[in-house]
């Protein structure tokens, strides 16, 4: 029988609430997190374009933060809530970002638009009603090559204000 | 069945260009794909994980140039955790994407030609261990002189980087002339020389290129690849790997993002293709960013010459262009790249006379080959700004200008292209319009200008790649009972919307949603081949495929329901998911009643459709080059902020009107507009694929200067400006419900239309792209020292061009064929299909 | 994907336990922050270190104290904490842009003060894959014998990067360095060496832990940075300003500082004192700007053309001083900057 490789062997273990579920992950201890969201619990949605942080196409929200996951150890998670794409819809329904992104032209290949959507959804929870300015500012770490960003600065601003109508026909 | 050649001619009973008719097309919606790409379930070729998957790098070259002398794997081969290492000896048949050009081996064999070029190939369980096993081969080279750039490439004929081509290290050369060009120029008022220089720039698809290939349990090939050209790929595959073709499934997933940088056949594809084989296991490769700057086939880096003679009023009596082509180390599409670096200069305004020279060097750099405009954009920059130089001597307004010389619907071009709706007038007049542009040009305040610019593309190329009588596309679909429709087609989607461009119009003909159609695109066991996403083709030749398919099985149906209905079946109207008596709609049943009802009749319903493009004029030799069914036309005016001491440039607005003939979903043609500017604008702006030379007598080496995303400037959404896009509709007959390209024309006149507003505001030339600080801040100096304001390239080297093929054109009594016969220059003949010795 | 290497990881609680492992580990060890730096270098083999240190756990390390004295900020602070607060304005103005202004959004949530300080000098040569430094012959920051930016020189040339180290220098301040063996303070402009290698005195076995300022008050300060796009760049030029100005606009105090042109922050020590009770006059200001641009001495190692920074480095200087003197120079920021500072 052959050794395992070490860089096979996966000795490392966190606990972590991935999407709201607590989630329990056995890894290779030099991988990203990055790297155990797509290869090690098949949450293919994180996209990578460069794993050097140079793209932003790997952004996740650590408890409710962008940031890059190529440049995350995953054995920094431990306890931490991680959001990707795969967790941004709720109750069977896509978030009001996501339905707004698909109508308005927002993700052409779609490689980055993970990426900025979970971005976008952070701005919107820390601000409500972000300027045009403040949305181009809070995806400026997101190279997108198809779109030239227009019709994404118009699917947050959409989003934008379909949540705000959500949120004021429920008060 | 009705005959499958007649797929040209639209079916006469196709919708008619009146939009209320129309319940799908033209009108803006979610494409199909839309939700998949919203939840991250699109699943890209690296997203593939399959179970005992092996993973594979390459071991590439260190050195510019070099013949290697030994290979030695053994240390590599019992790493702990590696299955195995391959060298060029396992892979040794030459391939590319071009039948004259073969010139690529998936690992070098016994010579390396640029810094990146692959030698070996492990496959490991895991990446990592993979990677850190390449260490562990070991490589003698023996160091050849290198090339760095064209100049060098015509000073230095030996050593040749390939054994064919012209002569030393020319690859290719074109030589043609329509009408006498020097009497063009003895009748004209004016003549304008004047050299330009377009640096070479890549795609950057944020998807790196990723593969994976299994040996399917059956004991045949599949590979999931980012390629926009499964068909190409397929038949690299079968022959590197020496297989039956039929025995190879090619499935293209969907792209993240193309460009022109996925449609060659790639080393990395075959060698996972033949580990797999090997191995029994999956393999799969994804390339880092710095391994996607190295496939490269990019913008080619041009230097070019424009001498043009025009009458006092604007006319052009005659046009001379000369071009010198950076092919870099490989073939790749460069001999189609140096047709197209000629070929469009007619399609735009009425040129009488025109004689091109093109010549492509190699020299020791990743290859240069397709992106988003394939060879024109560079000339069509030179052409347009010394348009703008003219229409400043003749104290004309640009714009005026070229709208007195714009060419006309259906004209035959000096060159003998047949061009079909031409709608340039109307983008220029609705760009002036809405940019205010006679308020502005020549009239804003020192550091801000305006500036325009027009350009035209193809809507697919009017050849395929290797010559062949068969349909560029076909689609079949499959009529359920369900009521549901499966679509069938070699299509790949690479971003642009090509799965939603076939399920609009199935959608459109049957009455249907474009929910109701399961696609299945891109895949060479399950759909007709389509020859691949490039040369804006899709959406007119897999578009007709399945207007035609639709429209057969639209004619089957309606048969079956007229009878059951006795109703006349020109009288049908297939709508809101039912066909009804269009007199009585209320009488009607729903359309999968209809489905139904003829598979009753007439068994199972299935049809397809194919598309064939119509002959070209231009017969001459190198003809086949530039026809394309119809032409797309766009317009666009840049306004620019220019710093007076620092040269700084921020582009605040862009306008810009594209000459569509029928946006099929206005959301994504839209999209395809904006982003075509975007990358005109980084193009313009700041992007360079720029290689450095460390000093000779220290090192011969030639490397990439910077092979990031980081350094490779691509914009972000802060560097973004207003866009004000306009879609000008008439359709054109040759289109799907009259749909012309959008995919790359927009992106040609950006790059000019900077520069000329540059010089509105500052009033300096920058005859060079990218246009940057240190560039204007230069010419500012010049200026202000008195001199020629302007920056560029100063002269074009001799080039000993053959004679040219003199083909006159249609005015002239042209018949398309050359009149002269051009001997062949004595030459090696490359052995078509050449197998080095291991 | 490029992966890391194989590495010991370390996740100490305090700051004393963090002393104790560098000092076991020394050179073997690195301490990790926000990661944005190291993990590119480790990925692309620059940097090899047999074991990670995370700071990350250490809370001491995050903290804010304000007083009427000064202020002392915990180096793991990330920049968009920094750049965020609305405290951090007028004396400390300077930090908070150069704070806003690093790399990208996300990025900014990651990275940390005590990181963005003492960045990894930074080299067209260097910042590069093993198989690319592999095609020069490496270099001499990194396995190699030659510079290749000035092949002549026995130093390195590598460019300091950062941009809260210029701003910082120009509020006057200091770092805590806490090792094993104690701790000490040091004076942020002596920190930094003017060698691409050995760019900062910090030890081995040292932990940067806190950022120490004086009081600013009636302090301003203002940072600019150039660089191709809105974001993700790194600086190829930089100019931080700070100056105590009396009622009518003369010069009590200043401090001018260049970055991105050398292979450390620069103070133009010069320009600072020509400004010494003057009216910020245009005269004043472009005497400034000549003596600060004369010390800029950028080379080809980063994007654009050298002798073109070195150019703008007078019209930045001029901004800074006219913004600091309460000209509204917005419209110049924007364009450089491509967004709004709030």
């Amino acid at each position: 029988m052959t050794t395992l490789p070490i860089e096979s062997q996966k000795t490392a273990q966190i606990r972590f609430t991935l999407n709201g579920e607590e989630t329990d992950v056995s890894f290779a201890p030099y991988k990203t997190l990055l790297e155990v969201l797509r290869e090690d619990l098949g949450h293919t949605g994180t996209k990578h374009g460069c794993e050097l942080g140079e793209c932003g196409a790997c952004a996740v929200l650590l408890d409710g933060k962008p940031v890059l996951s190529c440049l995350v150890l995953a054995l920094e998670c431990g306890g931490k809530q991680v959001l990707t794409v795969e967790g941004l819809g709720e109750d069977g329904h896509l978030h009001p970002l996501q339905d707004a992104f698909a109508d308005l032209g927002a993700a052409q290949c779609g490689y980055c638009t993970p990426a900025i959507l979970v971005t976008a959804k952070a701005l919107l929870d820390h601000n409500p009603h972000p300027s045009r300015d403040q949305i181009r500012e809070a995806i400026s770490g997101n190279l997108c090559r198809c779109t030239g960003y227009l019709q994404i600065f118009e699917a947050v601003e959409s989003a934008m204000l379909k949540i705000a109508d959500q949120k004021s026909s429920v008060t | 069945m009705p005959n499958e050649k007649d797929s040209r001619k639209m079916p006469v009973d196709a919708p008619k260009a009146s939009g209320d008719e129309l319940r799908v097309i033209g009108v803006p919606r979610r494409r199909v794909d839309a939700r998949a790409k919203v939840t991250g379930q699109t699943r890209f070729a690296d997203d593939i994980f399959l179970p005992r998957m092996a993973y594979c790098k390459l071991l590439r070259s260190p050195h510019p140039h070099a013949r290697i002398r030994k290979i030695d794997t053994s240390r590599a081969a019992v790493h702990p955790g590696v299955y195995l290492v391959l060298a060029g000896k396992d892979l040794p048949i030459q391939y590319g994407i071009l039948p004259v050009s073969q010139d690529e081996q998936a690992l070098c064999v016994d010579r390396v030609r640029h810094v990146g070029d692959p030698v070996a190939a492990v496959i490991a369980r895991e990446e990592l261990t993979a990677f850190e096993a390449l260490d562990l081969i070991e490589v003698e080279y023996e160091i050849l002189t290198t090339i760095s750039d064209p100049e060098e490439a015509l000073a230095t004929p030996e050593p040749r980087i390939h054994e064919y081509g012209e002569e030393g290290n020319i690859h290719k050369m074109v030589a043609l002339e329509f009408g006498n060009v020097e009497e063009g120029f003895a009748e004209a008022d004016e003549i304008f020389e004047d050299t330009f220089f377009f640096q070479g720039n890549t795609h950057l698809p944020i998807e790196q290129h990723a593969s994976v290939a299994i040996k399917d349990p059956d004991g045949k090939l599949t590979i999931w690849s980012s390629t926009q050209t499964p068909h190409y790929l397929h038949r690299a595959l079968a022959k590197v790997l020496e297989m039956p073709a039929a025995h190879i499934r090619v499935i293209a997933t969907p792209n993240g993002g193309g460009f022109g940088g996925k449609s060659d056949p790639f080393n990395h594809e075959i060698v996972v293709a033949k580990a797999a084989l090997l191995l029994d296991r999956p393999v799969k490769i994804c390339l880092t960013r710095e391994e996607v700057f190295y496939c490269h086939r990019g913008r080619h880096p041009v230097l070019m010459k424009f001498k043009t003679g025009v009458k006092k009023d604007g006319a052009i009596t005659g046009m001379h262009l000369q071009t010198l082509i950076d092919g870099g180390a490989y073939g790749s599409y460069g001999v189609a790249s140096t047709f197209y670096a000629g070929a469009l200069q007619t399609t735009t305004y009425h040129i009488p006379r025109y004689r091109y020279q093109g010549c492509r060097t190699f020299t020791n750099k990743p290859p240069c080959g397709p992106k988003r405009g394939h060879g024109t954009p560079q000339p069509r920059f030179g052409q347009e700004v010394q348009l703008d130089k003219i229409a400043e001597k003749l104290k004309i307004d640009p714009a005026d200008l070229r709208l007195r010389i714009v060419e006309s619907s259906n004209a035959v071009t000096a060159n003998f292209f047949r061009l079909g709706t031409v709608n340039l007038a109307e983008c220029i007049r609705r760009i002036v319009k809405v940019s205010d542009w006679k308020e502005k040009f020549r009239k804003l305040p020192e550091g801000r200008g305006v500036g325009l610019a027009c350009s035209a593309y193809l809507t697919g190329a009017g050849l395929p790649i290797y010559w062949n009588k068969m349909p560029h596309s076909g689609v079949q679909l499959k009529f359920d009972r369900s009521g549901g429709v499966s679509l069938f087609c070699g299509a790949t989607e690479i971003g642009q919307g090509s799965d939603d461009v076939l399920a609009g119009i199935v959608a459109e003909v049957l009455g249907i949603d474009t929910f109701d159609i399961r696609l299945f695109t891109g895949d060479t066991d399950l759909g007709p081949v389509d020859l691949g996403s490039y040369s804006s083709r899709v959406t007119l030749m897999a578009g007709n495929a399945a207007l035609q398919a639709a429209e057969r099985g639209k004619a089957i149906i309606a048969d079956a329901v007229a009878e059951k209905l006795e109703v006349p079946k020109e009288r049908l109207r297939f709508a809101d998911k039912r066909v009804f008596d269009s007199a009585a709609p209320e009488k009607g049943v729903t359309f999968q009643e209809a489905v139904c009802l003829a598979e009753s009749r007439f068994g199972t319903i299935g049809t397809v459709g194919s598309y064939t493009p119509p002959k070209s004029p231009a017969l001459y030799k190198g003809g086949g080059v530039g026809p394309s069914p119809t032409y797309s036309y766009s317009a666009a005016v840049v306004e620019v902020e220019v710093n007076p001491i620092t040269g700084w440039v921020t582009v605040p607005k862009i306008w810009i009107a594209h000459d569509i003939g029928r946006a099929l979903n206005p959301t994504l043609a839209r999209g395809q507009v904006e982003g075509g500017v975007y990358m005109g604008l980084g193009e313009a702006l700041m992007e360079e694929q720029e290689f450095r030379r460390l000093p000779k007598k220290l090192s011969h080496a030639l490397v990439h200067k910077f092979p990031s995303i980081l350094e490779y400037k691509s914009p972000t959404s802060l560097d973004m400006p207003e866009v004000f896009t306009e879609l000008i509709e008439e359709p054109d007959p040759q289109g799907p419900f009259g749909a012309k390209e959008v995919g790359q024309g927009p992106l040609l006149p950006i790059m000019p239309a900077v520069a000329n507003a540059v010089y509105d505001a500052v009033g300096v030339r920058i005859d060079e792209i990218p246009v940057t600080p240190e560039k204007i801040m230069k010419a500012l100096a010049e200026k202000k020292a008195g001199r020629e304001p302007r920056y560029g390239p100063t002269h074009f080297p001799h080039v000993n061009w053959p004679t040219a093929l003199r083909v006159p054109p249609p005015w002239e009594g042209g018949d398309g064929n050359a009149v002269n016969d051009v001997p062949r220059r004595e030459k090696p003949r490359q052995e078509k299909e050449k197998v080095l010795a291991p | 994907m490029m992966r890391l290497p194989l590495f010991e990881f370390r996740a100490p609680q305090t700051l004393e336990e963090a002393a104790r492992i560098l000092d076991g580990e020394r050179a073997n060890a690195m301490p990790l922050a926000g990661g944005t730096d190291l993990l590119p270098n480790m990925k692309r083999r620059q940097q090899v270190p047999r074991t990670l240190m995370s700071l990350r756990h250490i809370q001491s390390l995050n903290d804010i104290k304000l007083s009427d004295s000064g202020l002392r900020l915990g180096a793991c602070l990330t920049l968009s904490d920094i750049a965020a607060d609305p405290r951090f304005r007028n004396g400390l103005t300077a930090l908070a842009q150069a704070a806003s202004l690093v790399a990208t959004p996300q990025i900014r949530n990651m990275a940390t003060l005590g990181g963005n300080i003492c960045l990894d000098t930074r080299c067209n040569y260097y910042d590069q894959s093993y198989e690319w430094r592999k095609a020069i012959n490496f270099c001499l920051k990194k396995d190699g014998t030659t510079c290749w930016v000035a092949p002549g020189s026995s130093k390195c040339m590598a460019v300091s990067s950062t941009d809260t180290g210029p701003s910082l220098m120009a509020l006057g301040a200091r770092v805590r360095l806490v090792s094993l063996s104690g701790e000490r303070e040091v004076l942020l402009s002596n920190l930094y060496n003017n060698d691409g290698i050995d760019y900062i005195k910090r030890r081995p076995d040292e932990i940067l832990a806190e950022v120490l300022l004086d009081s600013l008050h009636g302090w301003k300060s203002t940072y600019w940075k150039l660089r191709r796009r809105g974001s993700f760049d790194f600086p190829v030029l930089s100019v931080a300003a700070a100056a105590r100005l009396s009622k009518d606009n003369v010069v009590e105090d200043a401090r001018i500082v260049v970055g991105a042109a050398a292979c450390r922050p620069l103070a133009a020590t010069n320009a600072a004192r020509s400004l010494l009770g003057r009216p910020l006059n245009q005269q004043a200001i472009e005497e400034a700007a000549a003596f600060a641009a004369r010390i800029a001495k950028p080379l080809d190692n980063t994007d654009f053309d050298m002798t073109w920074r070195k150019r703008v480095t007078a019209e930045f200087v001029t901004y800074a001083l006219r913004e600091l003197r309460g000209d509204d120079v917005r419209a110049e920021r924007e364009s450089f900057t491509r967004c709004a500072f709030e």
